[in-house]
């Protein structure tokens, strides 16, 4: 059997017209999960806190502003755009599409592609590749592509401490049009059980420390070093670095196994203070190093999904960002609007509570 | 179950899509296709920017049928930036007590679902103290 390890290039130029990110504005720290279950121990957290939804959130709302945000920086007439994709885990309908009702509200139907992709948490990523070959082909201008979660965790369980709400969203277009290049991908799938969820169950299960080395780092260290061994490129060779970030320590871990710096990876590590954001977890790192990066910097992205698989991106900035960055808010601009909750305000905006 | 109202009030309720009137340029909402102001006819559809703020607002505690997931909530009569007063939701008030003259912003959120936890659910504008660039 031959390997075919060739990197995803579409057979003309694309990359990104317009970015936009999201985050809930309610924040549960870590240590009042801990006061709940484990008796307030503090030491050892995976972060500092992770971002709940409000009431009246979901995929759908919270998809839509990022959308409209990556619209605000894109300024192309939403009529132009020829897909709508939507990774998630938690699309709150079980048969009825996200992109269908995302696509509506910003003016986007009837001529287009719609679906929700699901890859646990690389299912935004799995969404920006086919937005990258769609675009790529010729056949379509523009494809929208995000990634969004509100993600819950078993009460207790170690996920309980992570799985937040967030993500982000990219008008994907023509490369002399963008704000930043995609200049290829690269993924690294294969079947492994680390986490999962079946039909109809409201929480997911995990193999515990399944999850870490046979699952996690042996994806995102593989698409990674395939990526760069395709490219020719170093870890020098890149301003900033994005991995999926489930906690705090995982990400930092996967930089330093393949060589990069922890200034690399600084604007894009939001878990400490979002949360373990799912499927706009790899993406919304994304979203917060652009919001700081400078025409040329080259960014390397790497997202991870459960089940499992890795999605890497080479990217480069243009200068087109300059003058598209202030057209929307910015990632940091909604993890600073943050009002803190407790334990039993949480239960009852996740809905743990059972009133009948 | 109002499935055909629903799906007939979706544009409008998603992104504050109204009508500007030709002859006087007046910006209407709800759609109603004569405009008040001249008694004109007035079809041409118009984007709201979403912006306004809040003329007044009462809080409901004891919540209608439907929306009493999220009662404790304030209603505000909202003077949008173009000019017309809309009824809606404020939502993501966090600490914020809200206030006469508050600016606010639109956002598509959640209003309820129809019927049960198995009825189609019901997306729309409320409006959020505006956000601002840190
Ligand atoms: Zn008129």
């Amino acid at each position: 059997m031959t390997e075919n390890k060739a990197l995803l290039k579409p057979s003309r130029p694309v990359g990104i017209i317009g970015y936009g990110a999201y985050v809930p504005r309610y924040r549960l720290p870590a240590n009042e999960v801990a006061r709940i279950w484990v008796g307030g121990r503090v030491s050892g957290l995976p972060i500092k806190e992770k971002a709940v939804p409000g009431l009246d959130e979901d995929v759908v709302t919270m998809s839509l502003e990022a959308v409209r945000n990556a619209l605000k920086r894109a300024r192309i007439d939403p009529a132009e755009i020829r897909a709508v994709w939507i990774g998630s885990e938690s699309h709150p309908y079980a048969v009825k599409p996200t992109s269908t009702i995302v696509a509506e509200a910003i003016g986007a139907t009837p001529h287009i592609q719609a679906a929700d992709m699901e890859f646990a948490c690389k299912a935004g990523t799995e969404a920006m590749v086919m937005a990258m070959g769609l675009v790529g082909s010729g056949m379509a201008r523009y494809a929208v592509a995000a990634g969004l979660d509100t993600a819950q965790g078993k009460p207790g369980d170690a996920l309980e401490y992570t799985a937040a709400a967030g993500g982000a969203a990219f008008v994907i277009g023509p490369a002399e049009e963008s704000l930043a290049t995609l200049n290829a991908a690269y993924s690294y799938v294969t079947d492994t059980p680390d986490f999962w969820r079946r039909e109809y169950q409201h929480y997911p299960e995990h193999g515990n420390r399944f999850t870490g080395e046979p699952a996690y780092f042996k994806h995102s260290t593989a698409a990674g070093k395939i990526m760069l061994e395709e490219l020719g490129t170093k870890p020098s060779d890149y301003t900033w670095a994005i991995f999926h970030q489930p906690n705090a320590k995982f990400p930092q871990r996967v930089a330093s196994l393949l060589g990069f710096t922890p200034e690399q990876i600084k604007p894009g590590l939001l878990s400490p203070v979002i949360g373990n954001t799912y499927a706009g977890a790899a993406i919304i790192g994304l979203t917060a190093t652009l919001d700081v990066a400078k025409p040329g910097d080259r960014i390397l992205m790497v997202s991870f999904g459960s089940g499992a698989g890795s999605d890497a991106f080479d990217i480069t900035v243009t200068d087109k960002l300059l003058e598209r960055r202030d057209k929307a808010l910015k990632t940091q601009d909604y993890i600073a609007r943050r009002t803190e909750i407790d334990y039993a305000m949480y239960a009852r905006m996740r809905g743990k509570i059972a009133m009948k | 179950m109002e499935i055909p109202r629903h799906w007939r009030l979706r544009q409008q309720r998603y992104g504050l899509i109204g009508e500007l009137c030709p002859h006087c340029d007046t910006k209407i909402f709800p759609p109603r296709d004569i405009c008040p102001a001249c008694g004109h006819e007035a079809k041409t559809s118009f984007a709201f920017s979403g912006r306004g703020e809040v003329f007044s607002f009462t809080t409901i505690y004891e919540a209608p049928t439907g929306f009493e997931e999220t009662a404790p909530y304030t209603v505000a009569l909202v003077k949008l930036e173009e000019g017309p007063m809309v009824t809606a939701q404020l939502t993501d008030l966090g600490d914020d007590k809200p206030e006469i003259g508050m600016p606010v912003e639109m956002i598509t959120r959640r209003l309820h679902s129809d019927g049960d936890e198995r009825g189609m659910l019901i997306y729309g504008y409320k409006f959020r103290p505006s956000m601002k660039a840190v």
